[in-house]
């Protein structure tokens, strides 16, 4: 057994994107379990307070995904308990749960990131939906991307081809949040750059390419083994490799992010695009962190371990 | 400093388990699965789904889920059952904990035929199979009768556990409208004239004739001879499938089809809504050279169903007071029922129309026109309340302004507060709606059932 003492991981939660964290959190509790540490899973719902006050494990690895894990609620949380954790702090993940305002920082940090709107519901409603969507078709051409301002797994995201199923796009995706980013589709290959940092500053992984067979990267082809073509580490040239393994520690710089966070890009004519970071990646089968870590000949089990030590060793 | 990939030879030679194998098995791109060129046909469609994902957050306690269908057992005197299940096994547990006969345990299937008498069957124990609940009977009867690309009626909507097991078959499910009276003969008749044209070969009707799931509605007396007429001129065998009949709340049980036709009916039956759906006990009710089929097929699915549920649903009958808790059981959903169908004629918004189911389970509603149930499922689970998207009851495409609503697990008042919630997410759906389309709300209540389904019910005030 790891001198670590007791972890947990928190797993579960209410977004819709509770099953996978629940397959994330049981896959990282027997990957910690094989490198020797003591670790549970717990759900974050009205037990877990009392359970961490009582017997307060010597860290948390929060791997609840979408809103409540991503988006900082948890981490104020153990932050008020006095519980150390694994990532990014609470106002750090708030920003990067919201896509645009993270798209936001990472322009300000120099990276390039497809053009884009963030409207909510009521601006389509004052103004008039057909005017303002008009208007993003003549601005970006199509295909678009409509996504939830925050959000995960592509639920409520639709890649839009035709300007006639625009409107169908938002309402899905309104039933998600009420906030709409809509983007611009850039064509490229798409990519995951995992970061780990274990104290000597934040480490790219090898990019995993993500190559759909079929259609788009939602959430049937995320999720259901076979439908979705991995490469690690991708079919980059050395200086696409190099140019996204570096836009990945500068959006994990920009935006105060800590230990482990996972960069979403596009490249396109040899430059990385930044769409959105993750500081709760996925842990499954399909994930791509794991993928990429077992790339780089390094075992989940081990490195969370680490990451968990680290933040034990840190407090909050 | 960048970590980099793990060098990994490629030598065919080594181990294909090794961590250097599965790195250059990566690097030249990894479905994940690889098994993926093996799978049949019938397993394309597995796929994960966003409406699975959804399902997962409404099991959690702080969801209101009017979506799933189980029931409430915790209204069994468990504590009797308990003791009868510990006698068993320390009595006759040299039988229960063996294997048994494909076809059944015959003192069960004598139980069985004692429990479809109050329905007007008259059967033989004989003529009975037990199956792992009455869906292995649906596999069975599918897997001897449909070859990929067969006809299969079934109801507008018909049960999604029927129409997966349809699929799984390769059948060509065709639907037949209903309406607040159950299965409509006339489009029956068309339905089947229009395939014979086809030269389309036709299997057999599924059917759920009394308190439908979905639909919530119980094909009325009068209809029932007229569906068996127009079958049996037809050469078309009914699939009776009648989980729900013991639970109606108003008189005595309906007579099954079955009752009326013992030669072109099969009837399937299930212990799961009257005893306890965790013992997987069910059965099918069928003529001599259907049996003897199903127990042959039993037999290569399942070698037998389970000796311990069997005995102990067996045991139960003969021990224990199951008339009488069949009526705690209706008097338990005619309550909730109540609570269900009193809080949508209070708060529905305009627009909405739901049968009025008189037994079973659930409540059918058909949202207002332009709203699509699948879509506003992610709305209703972050406003805490889950219900079933109509389109999972239609194998064409249809359903996508109905939505399945449960009353039997949720108590009264939760199932209020659900309601209260749902009533807030349709109005919130209706203005995004409002927003980005025409809006092609209705202006009144409710307006007459139609033919795409049953969707009758007092208007919406």
């Amino acid at each position: 057994m790891s001198d670590l003492g007791h972890v947990l991981i928190l797993a579960g939660g209410l977004s819709p994107e509770r099953e996978v964290s629940l397959r994330s959190g049981a896959r990282l509790r027997d990957a910690l379990r094989e490198a020797g540490v003591d670790a549970d899973t717990a759900d974050a719902d009205a037990g877990l307070i009392p359970a961490l006050t009582a017997d307060p494990p010597s860290a948390v690895f929060p791997a609840i995904h979408g809103a409540s894990g991503e988006d900082g609620s948890i981490q104020e949380v153990l932050t008020l308990l006095g519980v150390p954790y694994v990532g990014a702090p609470p106002d750090a993940c708030r920003f990067a749960f919201d896509k645009p305002a993270a798209k936001a920082i990472a322009r300000a940090a120099g990276l390039v990131t497809p053009r884009s709107v963030t409207l909510p519901k009521e601006t389509f409603h004052d103004l008039g939906a057909g005017a303002v969507l008009d208007r993003i078709v003549a601005t970006f051409g199509l295909p678009l991307f409509v996504k939830p301002a925050r959000g995960g797994s592509a639920l409520g995201a639709t890649l839009v081809g035709a300007a006639e199923d625009l409107p169908g796009a938002m309402i899905s995706c309104f039933a998600y949040g009420d906030t709409a980013l809509i983007e611009e589709c850039v064509l490229g290959t798409e990519i995951a750059v995992g970061v780990i940092d274990l104290g000597n500053g934040p480490e790219p992984l090898p990019a995993v390419e993500i190559r759909p067979l079929a259609g788009g990267y939602d959430y049937a082809a995320r999720y259901t083994p076979g439908q979705t073509e991995f490469h690690v580490p991708a079919r980059l040239t050395p200086a696409e490799s190099k140019a996204a393994a570096e836009a990945a520690v500068a959006a994990h710089l920009a935006l105060g992010l800590r230990d482990v966070s996972r960069t979403d890009l596009i490249v396109a004519a040899g430059e990385p695009q930044f769409l959105e970071v993750n500081v709760a990646p996925g842990m499954t089968e399909t994930s791509t962190l794991p993928m990429a870590l077992d790339a780089a000949g390094r075992g989940l089990g081990i490195v969370c371990r680490d990451l968990l030590s680290q933040a034990a060793a840190r407090g909050t | 400093m960048p970590i980099e990939p793990a060098r990994a030879g490629r030598d065919d030679d080594k181990p294909r388990t090794s961590r250097p194998e599965r790195h250059a098995a990566l690097s030249h791109g990894s479905l994940v699965d690889a098994h993926v060129g093996r799978y049949s046909a019938r397993a394309k469609d597995m796929a994960a789904s966003e409406i699975r994902a959804l399902f997962a957050v409404a099991a959690r306690p702080e969801i209101v889920s009017l979506a799933g269908g189980m029931p409430y057992v915790t209204a069994l005197p468990l504590d009797a059952v308990g003791d009868m299940a510990g006698q068993l096994v320390a009595q006759r547990g040299a039988a229960a904990l063996q294997y048994g006969s494909a076809q059944g345990d015959p003192a069960l299937r004598e139980g069985i035929c004692e429990v479809m008498a109050l329905e007007g069957i008259r059967a033989h124990p004989d003529e009975v199979v037990v199956t792992v609940g009455s869906q292995q009977a649906l596999d069975l009867i599918t897997r001897i009768f449909v070859d990929p690309g067969d006809v299969v009626l079934a109801e507008a909507p018909s049960y999604v556990g029927a129409l997966g097991t349809f699929a799984s078959y390769q059948a060509q499910v065709v639907h037949v409208p209903m309406d607040d009276d159950g299965l409509v003969p006339d489009a029956l008749g068309e339905s089947l004239a229009r395939l014979q044209a086809q030269s389309r070969r036709v299997k057999f009707l599924y059917t759920v004739p009394s308190f439908h799931n979905p639909a919530g509605v119980t094909l009325s007396e009068p209809r029932r001879a007229e569906v068996l007429g127009i079958c049996q001129r037809a050469g078309v065998l009914v699939i009776e499938d009648n989980p729900y009949g013991l639970l109606g709340f108003d008189g005595e049980p309906l007579r099954a089809l079955r009752a009326d036709d013992a030669h072109g009916v099969v009837y399937l039956g299930s212990f799961s809504k009257t005893i306890a759906a965790g013992l997987r006990v069910g059965w099918a009710l069928a003529p001599a050279g259907i049996r003897d089929k199903l127990v042959l097929a039993a037999e290569a699915s399942v070698l037998c169903s389970s000796s311990l549920t069997q005995l102990m649903v067996g045991e139960y009958l003969a021990s224990q007071p199951w008339r009488e808790q069949i009526k705690v059981f209706r008097e338990l959903y005619r309550e909730r029922r109540d609570a269900m169908l009193d809080t949508l004629g209070a708060v529905m918004p305009q627009g909405c129309r739901w049968t009025r189911p008189g037994g079973g389970f659930y409540v059918w509603l058909q949202l207002p026109p332009g709203l699509n149930s699948k879509s506003m499922l992610p709305r209703a689970i972050s406003s805490r309340v889950a219900y079933v998207p109509g389109t999972g009851f239609y194998a064409d495409g249809g359903g996508t302004e109905h939505l399945r609503l449960s009353y039997c697990f949720p108590e009264p008042g939760r199932i209020r507060e659900g309601i209260c919630r749902l009533a807030e997410v349709i109005g919130a759906e209706t203005e995004i709606r409002a927003t980005f389309g025409p809006s092609r709300a209705a202006a009144g209540g409710a307006g007459p059932a139609d033919l795409t389904g049953p969707a009758g019910g007092p208007p919406a005030s």
